[in-house]
């Protein structure tokens, strides 16, 4: 299947529009979101979250009998509000440390949901089957209703972010300073905290419990790769949390039905990886290049200076000097000497060197020069 | 004293635990000092800050800014907290995070727009960084750093500022300049209120001091009380500097 027609398909199809619309939508609100959670260090948060949801679809089960999504998503909500809570609790209260906290409430509800879960499976009730979906997600089973539900999320996400931007920011870099000012930290803190949580949790029923931290996490770490600035990492972290979402769902649609949540995060990570190895100024490859061509530029300008040292013993600079002298310096190659002649810092004669004019004034110059770059 | 007081402070007590941090503090900070808070490590200095801004709950005690609950003279206080307290790989710029200063005054929402845009430039240029302004504030030495925090209690246009260490791991340059800032803001009859390290520049520095060791040992003039007698009670040892007077 080519792209057009893939394309025309999702534009048909109720399906698979619903889907990537889904998806797409789902990856650009935890994208948003997940940017301010990595830039807190709260990257596990998530993962917190997403586990402390599941004994709320079990209840919200178990209560109501039913199975229509929006009721147990509104379980895992109340669940995961109330896990997160607790997680500030016993990091305000105690003197643990927040890993600690969140491995601890992670683990305590995700036990407590499994432990329902199974109760729930041994009932003599037909209607159960399905809840384990919630597990490691089912992109199949959104409507059009989830796709509105998770549109309306991402707006008011956005006008939220919009309006607050200067308020989360400073929250973000300094929140003790952000106090003095008079911004009530905790509030913005709550109001954060919530958003990341509905989007979690609107993220379930496709990605599910155990894989739902990626969606936060990884399209915020690729996206730090590029940027130095906030607002473009967070557009960044949208943009690329979208395209993981179709990406994803595209590559499940067409390869054999591959259940979707686990294309859609393995995509995000090859974002990630892609991004760790070629952003320009953070990524290891440029780095890389960047650091061995600052060893041949310093061991090219010590080579110069080495024949500066002993042009300057010299009335005439340009005197000519045997190759020979300069074996006894170690920078020295017969490479660095071409690219110094390349340069035209220095001309070569048989095997006598001299420096240029241009030469000589760029080594004299060069300890003066590298003090300015340094300032 | 005719002058006004500054910030008043009565029997703040301050516990983390079960170990008060500050016991029963009383201060008065008249306007106009450049005042260094000294004692040893855990003597609760950075404590009293925190706790006179409200960063800190104290169990007892009552601040006053000018006569006034600090809740309603916030616009009066600027604060520069330890350069260690934040995450400096955050991605921002130098003039974003002067801009930081005038988000006070804004309020809730409202956004910076030239105004406050000039404002943080000309703090910049004070603190002579202004050539930095689009740096990302990773590639910023310890110095510049500091700099860019006072700057950004500077744009607060404030007339008490708290400082915490301002003078950690920052080179002579920096020293320098950040004193002479200091000593500028003090002839603007500021109200300048620095948490202190170095005891051997004191004397050069400040004109009032405060020895603190979880309760106040003394507080006055450099002239009158910097001297071996109260470092010692401060410090527990007997502490000789020799004091150019």
């Amino acid at each position: 299947m080519d792209l057009l027609e893939y394309i025309e398909l999702v534009i048909n199809d109720y399906t698979l529009r619903t889907i990537t619309l889904g998806t797409a939508i789902l990856g650009a609100v935890t994208g948003m979101l997940g940017s301010f959670a990595v830039l807190r260090k709260q990257s596990l948060l998530g993962d917190a979250i997403s586990h402390a949801a599941l004994p709320g679809i079990a209840l919200a089960f178990l209560l109501t009998g039913a199975k229509e999504s929006n009721t147990l998503l509104l379980g895992a909500l109340i669940s995961g509000l109330i896990g997160t809570f607790w997680i500030r609790g016993i990091i305000t209260k105690t003197h643990l440390k927040s890993d600690t906290a969140l491995g601890l409430i992670l683990s305590l509800f995700f036990g407590f949901g499994i432990l329902l879960l199974t109760f729930i499976q041994k009932q003599p009730n037909a209607n159960q089957a399905g809840l384990d979906k919630y597990l490691f997600g089912q992109a199949a089973t959104l409507v059009e209703s989830d796709v509105w539900l998770m549109a309306i999320v991402t707006g008011l996400c956005l006008i939220v972010l919009l309006l607050f931007w200067k308020e989360f920011k400073i929250l973000l870099f300094d929140k003790d300073y952000a106090n003095t000012l008079g911004f009530n930290t905790k509030t913005i803190d709550i109001l954060i905290t919530s958003f990341i949580v509905l989007a979690i949790v609107l993220g379930l029923q496709t990605v599910g419990v155990v894989l739902m931290s990626a969606m936060l996490l990884a399209p915020a770490a690729a996206a730090r790769q590029w940027t130095n600035s906030l607002s473009m990492m967070v557009f960044l972290a949208a943009l690329f949390g979208a395209f993981s979402g179709v990406f994803g769902t595209a590559i499940s649609a067409t390869q054999n039905n591959l259940s979707t949540g686990p294309v859609i995060v393995i995509v995000a990570s090859v974002f990630v990886i892609f991004s760790f190895i070629f952003s320009p100024n953070r990524g290891l490859l440029f780095r890389q290049i960047r650091f061995i061509k600052n060893r041949r530029d310093l061991e090219l300008h010590k080579t110069l200076s080495f024949m500066f040292n002993i042009a300057k013993t010299h009335e005439n600079i340009s005197h000519p000097h045997t190759i020979k002298i300069l074996n006894n310096f170690q920078g020295y190659t017969k490479g660095t000497l071409k690219k110094l002649v390349d340069k035209n810092y220095v001309t070569l004669n048989g095997n006598m060197w001299s420096l240029t004019q241009e030469g000589f004034e760029t080594a004299s110059n060069l300890y003066n020069q590298q003090l300015k770059k340094d300032e | 004293m005719s002058k006004k007081t500054a910030v008043q402070i009565d029997d703040l007590t301050v516990a983390y635990n079960y170990k008060p941090v500050l016991w029963d503090i009383d201060l008065e900070i008249p306007e106009g000092v450049l005042m260094a808070i000294v004692g040893p490590n855990g003597a609760g200095k950075s404590t009293l800050i925190k706790s006179v801004l409200g960063i800190l709950k104290p169990i007892a005690g009552s601040v006053s800014i000018y006569g006034k609950s600090y809740e309603k003279q916030r616009s009066l206080v600027a604060y520069v907290p330890q350069k260690g307290s934040v995450d400096w790989d955050f991605p921002t710029t130098a003039l974003d995070v002067v801009m930081m200063g005038t988000y006070g005054s804004l309020g809730w929402v409202k956004r910076p727009r030239q105004k406050e845009k000039k404002a943080a430039l000309e703090a910049l240029e004070q603190v002579g960084m202004l050539p930095f302004k689009n740096r990302q504030i990773s590639q910023l030495s310890g110095g510049q750093q500091q700099r860019i925090f006072l700057a950004r209690a500077l744009v607060q246009d404030a007339s008490i500022y708290f400082m915490d260490e301002p003078f950690q791991g920052v080179d002579a340059t920096t020293e320098i300049a950040i004193i002479n800032i200091l000593k500028a803001l003090r002839k603007a009859n500021k109200t300048v209120i620095v948490v202190h390290h170095d005891l051997q520049t004191v004397p050069e520095y400040f004109d009032w001091v405060t020895f603190l060791n979880v309760k106040k040992i003394a507080t006055g003039p450099v002239k009158d009380i910097f001297n071996d007698d109260n470092l010692t009670k401060t410090y527990g040892i007997n502490y000789k500097v020799s004091i150019q007077k």
